[in-house]
């Protein structure tokens, strides 16, 4: 059965094009890995095998500090972003439509609308003002702008997750007098869980990952990794870059491979 | 309607509004508020170190497409401005076409696996799609450097004598761009086509079809909603992309995104940086409006 589908969805030359276009996807990253473990100064010449940008990396204070700060930016707005959107997830589905809900979720998606540079030079013009007018420079300013722009990237999985759930627990619970707390509880909240993860995750990797809103929200001396690299990108690059891009994006398919087996379980 | 019913649809809506209250206030102060103000800044004149002086003035929107002359002051077309458009909308164009020749067959092939294979293809897309931008900017910097993969590789094979100069041009921002922007042309189109009832297939060469007319006039109308959003989800990034053409075009071969950033951290014409922005705003929303558009139209076989 398999075989004869497969045989009708043939057509010609897409399979060389995929395999092409996997292999110029993978082979840059692969690379990149490869050289973070140069024993010279190259991020192009071959000298032997050695862990030494990882050690200098470590031992390097401003990779240490960029390290933390992005961890914990990355998770406050991640928490932030989550369980606000957890809320207005609930609050504009399942429920009969009104006024305003288009606008709500308009309004929720909007960061996904905006270019980055566009969101990046306002912000930049109005904490500018804050920061001047109040004096605080804290990384708050990072958080929120972060927690900004994950909201989508957390409210998407979840409302696709309530989307999905049967209604009638729901109502089986409300049946059996529970209270709409206690049904919201022990009925909702867990079914809803690994949307909620899910969500979490994403908004926590795609924190990470800003340069561009990160690059114009900061104040002195608040580099995340991100910007750390980007601002190492401008000297001659060494295998360090390499080194802690090899972290992230193992960090990264870390957490994708978890988020997949942790859908597919409770799925 | 009864009195009770009515009663419930205010008591639904009043909880949908205050469910979604503190997302909406984030959002508020880190989103759309600043946005406002970046309209209000583009009408004000710049002051001498940057930021603005507090005086309406057009001159910020003027600025985008005219100079004025320093010794006449007579308005003249700001060419350099244009170039930098000019490159913007076709570099994002050429993106948008490279991304979906490479990406739909790529799609196609992930859809047409057997299931268990098929998530393991759909997960390799993924893992570069939730890979730091950077990251994947600076690989394929590694690769089409004078002394990288690309050009040991074809100098090995005798292919050229010595190394081609791609990196800070507008092809490199282009092989960049199409790149890391790869995996979102994947994703939706592969959404359209795993929708794809194969029967129309098998009904299509039954018709004697051959497979190009099944390919055109079976297969791609019926992708076409993921054809559009996987084109506007490249599109959009591209035409405001700020990391990729700062990496691979250096500073000559600016698109809009580094020209912005030009206004407000050494040109300091904030109010041009603010018309801009504006402006590039402006272009997301209305291609994003006919993405739109064209989905509903997918949805809608009498539209």
């Amino acid at each position: 059965m398999a075989e004869r589908r497969f045989d009708i969805a043939r057509l010609p030359g897409f399979a060389t094009i995929a395999i092409a276009a996997f292999v110029v996807l993978y082979v840059p990253i692969f690379t990149l890995v490869a050289f973070s473990f140069n024993g010279g100064n190259s991020i192009a010449v071959w000298s032997g095998f050695s862990l030494r940008w990882y050690t200098d990396a470590w031992a390097n204070e401003a990779v240490k500090a960029a390290t933390i700060r992005s961890l914990v930016i990355a998770s406050s707005a991640a928490i932030l972003a989550t369980t606000v959107a957890t809320m207005a997830a609930i609050g504009t589905t399942r429920r009969r439509a009104f006024k305003g809900q288009t606008l709500i979720y308009v309004a929720i998606n909007q960061p996904l609308m905006v270019p980055e540079i566009v969101t990046a030079v306002a912000l930049m013009i109005v904490f500018g003002i804050v920061k001047q007018a109040t004096g605080y420079q804290g990384l708050g300013y990072l958080i929120l702008a972060h927690a900004a722009f994950c909201v989508p990237f957390a409210y998407l999985p979840i409302r696709a997750r309530l989307e999905g759930m049967d209604l009638s627990l729901e109502t089986a619970a409300a049946d059996l007098y529970a209270t709409p707390w206690q049904c919201f509880r022990h009925v909702t909240l867990p079914l809803l869980g690994p949307g909620i993860i899910a969500g979490a995750m994403l908004a926590f990797v795609i924190s990470l990952d800003d340069v561009v809103i990160t690059e114009f929200v900061k104040s002195g001396g608040q580099d995340t990794l991100p910007t750390y690299m980007l601002g190492q990108m401008r000297r001659a690059i060494t295998p360090e870059v390499n080194a802690i891009s090899t972290l992230l994006l193992m960090l990264t398919v870390v957490l994708l491979t978890a988020f997949f087996l942790l859908t597919r379980k409770k799925a | 309607m009864s009195p009770a019913e009515e009663q419930q649809i205010r008591q639904s809506s009043r909880n949908g509004w205050l469910l979604s209250a503190p997302a909406l206030v984030i959002l508020t102060l880190a989103a759309m508020g600043p946005l406002l103000v970046v309209i209000l800044y583009s009408f004000l004149t710049p002051g001498q170190y940057g930021n603005v002086v507090w005086d309406f003035s057009w001159d910020g929107w003027i600025s985008i497409l005219f100079t004025r002359d320093i010794f006449d002051g007579t308005l003249g077309l700001a060419d350099a401005h244009l170039t930098i458009f000019w490159r913007s909308i076709k570099l994002s164009l050429q993106t948008t076409l490279l991304t979906f020749a490479v990406g739909f067959p790529t799609a196609w092939f992930i859809a047409t696996r057997p299931p268990k294979a098929r998530a393991l293809w759909l997960f390799l897309i993924t893992i570069p799609f939730w890979t730091n931008l950077l990251i994947r900017t600076f690989a394929i910097n590694e690769v089409l450097r004078s002394e990288g993969l690309m050009n040991t590789l074809l100098m090995k094979i005798g292919l050229i004598a010595a190394p081609i100069q791609v990196m800070y041009t507008d092809t490199a921002v282009l092989i960049g761009m199409a790149y890391v922007y790869l995996p979102l042309m994947v994703l939706p189109l592969f959404a359209a086509i795993d929708r794809f009832d194969l029967r129309l297939l098998e009904a299509g060469y039954d018709l004697y079809a051959s497979r190009w007319q099944v390919l055109r006039h079976v297969i791609l109308p019926i992708v076409k909603p993921g054809i559009v959003a996987g084109s506007i989800l490249v599109f959009v990034p591209s035409l405001g992309a700020y990391v990729t053409p700062r990496v691979l075009g250096g500073g000559k071969n600016m698109m809009i995104g580094n020209f912005i950033e030009l206004q407000f951290l050494q040109g300091r014409n904030w109010p041009l940086g603010a018309a801009l922005s504006i402006l590039l705003l402006i272009v997301v929303m209305i291609a994003l409006l006919i993405y739109t558009r064209a989905a509903g139209k997918g949805a809608n076989p009498h539209g």
